[in-house]
């Protein structure tokens, strides 16, 4: 069924009663061209593009708990490509390409709004460090922004523009950036790709591989059963260590929790998205009303999904400080997701390192803006066994040959990128 | 958190500073495939869910380098010692 008004108008009228469900429930088959490993945003998209732009649809989908309960629902739903270096800004801008069209392509709600990120800027250094990013994005053919501090007023009226420590002297503006709803994300990709015959398999974790002869990897164990594929795609953020070690892999990635908060809801005050680079602070308000915000990761190795009061009260003391109004509001909720931190603090999207086997890791705390275009060019790999060019900067390994991509140059300590 | 550190006590993690996993050992320069050896030890980490040796610097305390042996998926601490005993164990 093809979402429309008229189909909300009638399905209203009639209670959902002659509603479809919005993806089928299938048995697996017993062998798949690709297996994507990972039911997330990424997993997903990577199954519809191979669908869609490959024709490859004899495709199935595993998540080990239900489709929006990882990392696509713990995240803080922005999107945007103000990234400094060249083996990632055009990625992100293509990613941020592909968002603005996601409804239509997909038939689905997602909630992108192209309301704006703002990086605040403290001082004249940090000045100079925006300046050179926002060039960096415009050679990439990304928008950039640099405002004022008078036209940050206009923007944000409500922070502490003359803090004694933080000053604001202004702002990089990107107006394309923006949210999206992100369960909305999730369940449109699945969707739209259950409406190509993808498979999408839920409540089937992988707990061993089957290999061949040669050290291919042939198929995964589940609890349910074998599933053979010619194609195995792991695309499992946090866990990406965990599977890679059943296959005797080590990965150069760490898992760190993040932490994210919400609070009640207000009539709409924050108009897009903002950051507070120099105090680890970031914010912006869903369409609920609610704010939603978030810091630093939890400084330490943890697959606990769930933080520590310590980064709590730094996350609540910057933001308090920079937006006095904030500590007048209650929090809601909190909550945190597992971010598979590499080495550079860069994605990996490779074919590889065994055959039959691709591997999509290492988004650390960027992942869900890249969903689409990781979806995208993973697809081109896995169909094509050659790195799509937006990502050909992003193999395995760079590591080996020292080409990183290091947007902070903070070397490999995965827990200060 | 609290990290039992085994010159103060048991003191707020806050204290400390992260370095990270402690299993990983300096490979010697001069080996014949130390650029390989020197990649695996920069970069390749067992990320274990569990039982898990990390490092941490008494940075507001006594200063000293403390390996702990902490579990990854419920933060529960099970010993600690000084960096050069466990680097010798």
């Amino acid at each position: 069924m093809r979402y429309s008004l008229f189909n909300v108008i009638v399905n209203g009228l009639t209670k959902n009663r002659f509603a479809e469900r919005a993806w089928r429930d299938p048995e697996p088959k017993p062998e798949y061209d690709v297996l994507v490993i990972g039911g997330g945003g990424h997993g997903l998209a990577t199954a519809y593009y191979l669908a869609k732009n490959h024709g490859i649809t004899n495709v199935a989908v595993l998540e080990k708990g239900w489709i929006g309960s990882g990392n696509a629902g713990r995240n803080t739903t922005i999107f945007r490509s103000n990234y400094l270096l060249p083996g990632n800004e055009p990625f992100y801008e293509h990613s941020v390409k592909l968002w603005e069209g996601l409804e239509q392509e997909l038939n689905y709600n997602v909630m992108a709004s192209q309301r704006g990120i703002v990086n605040l800027i403290h001082s004249d250094a940090q000045r100079d460090v925006y300046v050179r990013r926002g060039n960096a994005m415009r050679l990439a053919g990304a928008d950039s922004e640099l405002l004022d501090a008078a036209q940050v007023r206009t923007l944000l009226p409500f922070l502490d523009y003359d803090n004694a420590r933080f000053p604001i002297k202004g702002g990089l503006l990107q107006a394309r950036a923006g949210t999206a709803r992100h369960d909305g994300v999730v369940w449109g990709f699945a969707r739209a790709a259950d409406k190509l015959g993808v498979d999408i398999l839920q409540n089937r974790e992988v707990t061993g591989f089957t290999r061949g002869p040669d050290g291919a990897v042939t198929g995964v164990e589940t609890p349910r059963g074998t599933i053979k594929a010619k194609k195995i795609a792991l695309a499992v953020a946090g866990s990406s260590s965990r599977l890679a070690s059943k296959l005797g892999l080590r990965l150069p990635i760490e898992s760190l929790v993040m932490q994210a908060f919400v609070s009640e809801a207000i009539k709409p005050l924050i108009p897009g998205v903002f950051t507070f680079g120099a105090g680890h602070f970031y914010i912006s308000q869903s369409d609920k009303g609610g704010l939603v915000f978030g810091g630093d990761l939890d400084g330490y190795n943890s697959y606990a999904q769930r933080g520590n009061l310590p980064v709590i009260e730094d996350v609540l003391e910057g933001g308090v400080a920079l937006m006095p109004l904030l500590g007048r509001l209650r929090l809601l909720r909190q909550w945190a997701g597992l971010c598979d931190m590499s080495m550079d603090g860069s994605p990996i999207i490779d074919i590889g390192p065994l055959p039959n086997l691709y591997l999509n890791a290492g988004w650390s705390y960027g992942g869900f803006k890249a969903t689409p275009a990781s979806g995208w060019c993973f697809a081109h790999t896995i169909a094509r066994d050659e790195p799509h060019p937006l990502t050909k900067a992003m193999r395995l390994d760079r590591f080996r040959t020292g080409h990183v991509i290091d947007e902070k140059g903070v070397g490999a300590q995965p827990n200060l990128h | 958190m609290l990290i039992p550190c085994p010159y103060c006590g048991a003191r707020d993690a806050e204290e400390f500073s992260y370095r990270g996993d402690a299993t990983p050992v300096r490979p010697d320069a001069a080996a014949p495939d130390a650029a390989e050896q020197f990649h695996d030890y920069v970069y390749l980490r067992d990320n274990p869910a569990g039982a898990f040796r990390e490092l941490w610097y008494h940075s507001a305390g006594c200063r000293r380098w403390v390996e702990v042996e902490r579990d990854t998926l419920t933060h529960a601490i099970t010993a600690t010692r000084f960096a050069a005993e466990g680097r010798r164990a």
